[in-house]
């Protein structure tokens, strides 16, 4: 009778010091990101019970403006997890607005939404070219990019706004719900469900990954890297293109202005969801959680009253302290 | 010469990380003016107790003396104020520094306001390397200087800070035959200074050469501490092992003759800057092809060559007869070439992703269903090459970057055989890898050429190249000066002369 207790019990402890072992050997810094999240969603659940924090309207706010950020970042972090960076995102997105207000008051709606993929596809083209080719460090190249996209768009558009007024693209890019979901959310939906796929489960992904921890081992592995380097710059072009049709859409008109700034936001979703600044580890989901979060805290900070300075100051503490807390030891 | 008086001390110090103990009670003792060996496979705790010596880690329980007194040793910077430097592996410098700068940084001689004293530090630097009686140009920035320079600069360093205690880990792994010379010079020129060096080696004749007393570990304990005129290189061995190696490192004779078999690799003139200077030579399916050069003598930059690194200037590459255009690596994959590296950390891994990612990198396309990677599959694939090579490794997931040089070796070679080539190069497959795993090694490409692969064998260890090659070409400034069958080298002797071009 003791015995059988005994040996009944026995699996039960060491199970038990099996999770525990578990538990202590997961790497917990991996998933910050998501730990950062649900205490920022409690702490402003709890705090601002009563302005409405909850509500369905204001989460779905969220994630409405979260999404071209989180869109423009899925591409990023492509480009960062190879160990490169894009700072011409945001200006891409502006050129690509403009672009496709231009064509489309031209030409009409296909030829708009060319116009715009079109600036990607050129914008992304030449940084990569010139960071793969030339070997240009990508930090240079797309500082550079940032000030001659934002100012070919300033310069073809007189600094005026280009209104669009088709209001199926509008529908379309932004403005616009897909049945009952709003069409923002879709977008971003489709683009963090692709990138995390590619990134995590195909050849290329792998690729990436392996050209950003050590270039010299990935080619002598075989991997074109400079291809590598090429198409990580060409896709964070073209997502940045897509990102930009969005702020048309949902705005209704395209301006050289629109993005700007977002490349930093881009950025720091990325870093806070995971991957790494020195390439070699990378997770699109992370940055999905990465742009949400910076968008919860946004959100929390205006419903809470702060003025725009202030959340500033707030918003710059938090991610400084996700980001120590997400780092290697 | 030597003074009986300890200038270290280790006592019975005992260390575990997560409750594995790594290292025993070992006591470790070092005199003034001595050179000693410290010996032992990987994983028997050499770099464990270095790492405690030198303030990286704290010992669990045990004491450390320095010339008689117990010292307290929990940072680097006591073991600096202790006496005792660390000349790096993987040199410590700044590349974009001057020698001068690197020497004194962290401790830069100081003029009257706080400033920097940047002619002060040379001079000092300068009398350093007098002391040492070495020319190097303190002013020269180390990234123009040779690896040679880098250690030279290192020493320096520690003997700046007044270290009289030098730990010297694997030092001539990347130093040609004369600067290896050079070294064991200043070595011997340190010792009458009465500056101790503890000296790891893998390598047998250099322990002998220049050490005076030898301790090996075995599994976190001290096997023994003998002068080295009462132990045996046999001995030494199978107390590294802890059996017997006898065999592993002679020549056996093959069933076939692969030299019969049809070729599957020539190289016709090939010529590549200075380097590789119209060199020809066939290679047989079966065939085990040395490589033997001095440093500098062409070896690897062939190898870089044949697989498509660097671009010929002129000649050609045939594969199974026919002319192969390889000008990248694909192109030398895609023809079925393998290249293992010479440096498996920078060329040879990711260091930082799992064992299983490292494995299915080449291997990626044998896991594809439609556009997807197959995780089952890339598990599948992956733990049948880690129990296919014996890589010790806890978990497939874990860093590559945790596993010892010899089991980061085996997954670079599983990660290649897993490509099935038919010519397989290796380059220095053995550098730093323990001795055991050194024969598991040898063991393999014998395996290989039986099957039926060509291998090329790229080695500045010449046991080890008597012990697998067929036949043995032998480089010099970039062509080949000799070709030798293993039949025609009587011993490690005439290949040295062959090499030396005596």
């Amino acid at each position: 009778m003791n015995n059988t207790t005994i040996s009944a019990q026995a699996p039960k402890t060491g199970g038990l010091d099996a999770v525990k072992r578990t538990l202590g050997e997961l790497d917990w810094r991996r998933y910050v990101i998501y730990i950062g999240f649900v205490v920022v969603f409690i702490f402003f659940a709890v705090l601002l019970r009563d302005q409405g924090f909850l509500s369905p309207t204001n989460l779905l706010n969220i994630f409405r403006q979260t999404a071209t950020i989180t869109i423009i970042a899925v591409g990023m972090t492509y480009v960062i997890a190879c160990a490169e960076i894009d700072l011409s995102v945001g200006s891409t997105a502006g050129l690509s607005s403009v672009c496709t207000a231009m064509a489309l008051s031209q030409w009409g709606i296909v030829p708009g939404i060319l116009a715009g993929l079109a600036v990607g596809l050129v914008v992304g083209s030449i940084n990569g070219a010139l960071v793969s080719l030339l070997g240009i460090p990508s930090f240079l190249v797309t500082l550079g990019m940032l000030g001659i996209a934002v100012g070919v768009a300033q310069w073809i558009t007189a600094s005026a706004p280009q209104p669009i007024l088709n209001e199926t693209f509008n529908m379309l890019f932004g403005s616009g719900n897909f049945g009952p979901v709003p069409g923002l959310i879709v977008w971003s939906a489709i683009f963090v469900a692709i990138g995390a796929v590619v990134l995590s489960r195909t050849k290329f992904g792998r690729q990436v990954l392996a050209t950003g921890g050590n270039r010299n081992a990935a080619d002598f592995t075989g991997i074109n890297t400079k291809r590598i380097k090429f198409q990580v710059l060409l896709i964070s072009g073209v997502v940045a293109s897509v990102a930009g049709m969005l702020y048309a859409g949902r705005l209704e008109s395209g301006r050289f202005q629109w993005g700007a700034g977002d490349e930093l936001s881009a950025i720091a979703a990325v870093i806070l969801g995971g991957t790494s600044l020195f390439g070699g580890a990378g997770s699109v989901v992370g940055t999905l959680f990465g742009a949400l979060l910076i968008g919860l805290i946004n959100n929390g900070l205006i419903l809470a009253g702060l003025d725009s300075s202030q959340q500033q100051v707030v918003r710059g503490a938090i991610i400084i302290l996700a980001v120590a807390l997400a780092r290697k030891k | 010469m030597n003074t009986r008086e300890p200038a270290v001390e280790m006592r019975s110090i005992s260390k575990g990380f997560n409750g594995v103990t790594v290292l025993n009670e070992v006591d470790f003792e070092v005199r003034a003016g001595e050179v000693h060996a410290l010996a032992g496979g990987n994983g028997a705790g050499k770099s464990t107790l270095m790492k405690i010596l030198q303030g990286v880690y704290q010992s669990d329980s045990g004491s450390i003396h320095v010339g008689g007194k117990p010292v307290e040793i929990t940072s680097i910077q006591d073991a600096k104020a202790a006496g005792i430097g660390m000349v790096f592996q993987e040199f410590s410098l700044v590349p974009s520094l001057t020698v001068a700068q690197n020497i004194f940084l962290g401790a830069e001689p100081q003029g009257p306001i706080g400033l920097i004293d940047d002619r002060e530090a040379v001079r000092r630097a300068r009398d350093v390397f007098t002391e040492m009686e070495v020319v190097v140009d303190p002013r020269a920035q180390v990234s123009k200087l040779g690896t040679a320079y880098w250690q030279l600069t290192e020493i320096a360093k520690a003997l700046a800070q007044n270290a009289r205690v030098l730990i010297m880990d694997e030092p001539t792994a990347s130093l040609a035959k004369h600067e290896t010379e050079a070294l064991f010079d200043l070595v011997s020129r340190l010792k009458t200074r009465g500056i101790s060096i503890i000296y790891i080696s893998h390598r047998m004749d250099e322990v002998y050469r220049i050490a005076d007393r030898i301790t090996i570990l075995r599994d976190g304990r001290r096997l023994l501490t003998e002068a080295l005129s009462n132990v045996t290189p046999e001995q030494i061995v199978e107390g590294i092992v802890g059996k017997k190696v006898e065999g592993q490192l002679t020549y056996r004779q093959r069933e076939h003759d692969p030299a019969s078999a049809s070729p599957v690799l020539e190289a016709r003139s090939l010529t590549c800057g200075k380097r590789v200077r119209d060199v020809s030579f066939t290679l047989h399916a079966g065939e085990i092809l040395g490589l033997a050069g001095l440093m500098g003598s062409g070896r690897t930059e062939l190898a870089r060559v044949l697989f498509g690194i660097d671009s010929l200037e002129s000649g050609e590459i045939l594969v199974r007869g026919k002319k192969a255009v390889i000008t990248s690596p694909q192109h030398a994959i895609a023809a079925g070439l393998a290249l293992i590296p010479e440096d498996r950390r920078d060329q040879g891994l990711v260091l930082d992703h799992s064992v299983r990612d490292n494995l299915l990198l080449p291997l990626l396309d044998n896991i594809k269903r439609g556009p997807l990677l197959n995780a089952a599959a890339g598990r599948a694939l992956s733990s049948s090459l880690i129990k296919k090579f014996a890589v010790k490794v806890a978990h497939p997931n874990k860093p590559v970057r945790l596993l010892s040089g010899g089991n980061q070796q085996k997954v670079v070679l599983a990660k290649w055989l897993g490509t099935e080539p038919d010519v397989l190069i290796l380059d220095e497959p053995t550098a730093g890898v323990d001795i055991g795993t050194k024969s598991e090694i040898l063991d393999m490409i014998r395996e290989l050429a039986n099957a039926g692969k060509a291998v090329i064998v790229i080695s500045s260890e010449y046991p080890e190249l008597l012990a697998v090659s067929d036949r043995v070409l032998v480089l010099r400034d970039g062509s080949i000066s000799r070709e030798l069958k293993r039949s025609e080298i009587a011993d490690e002797e005439s290949l040295q002369l062959a090499v030396q071009g005596v």
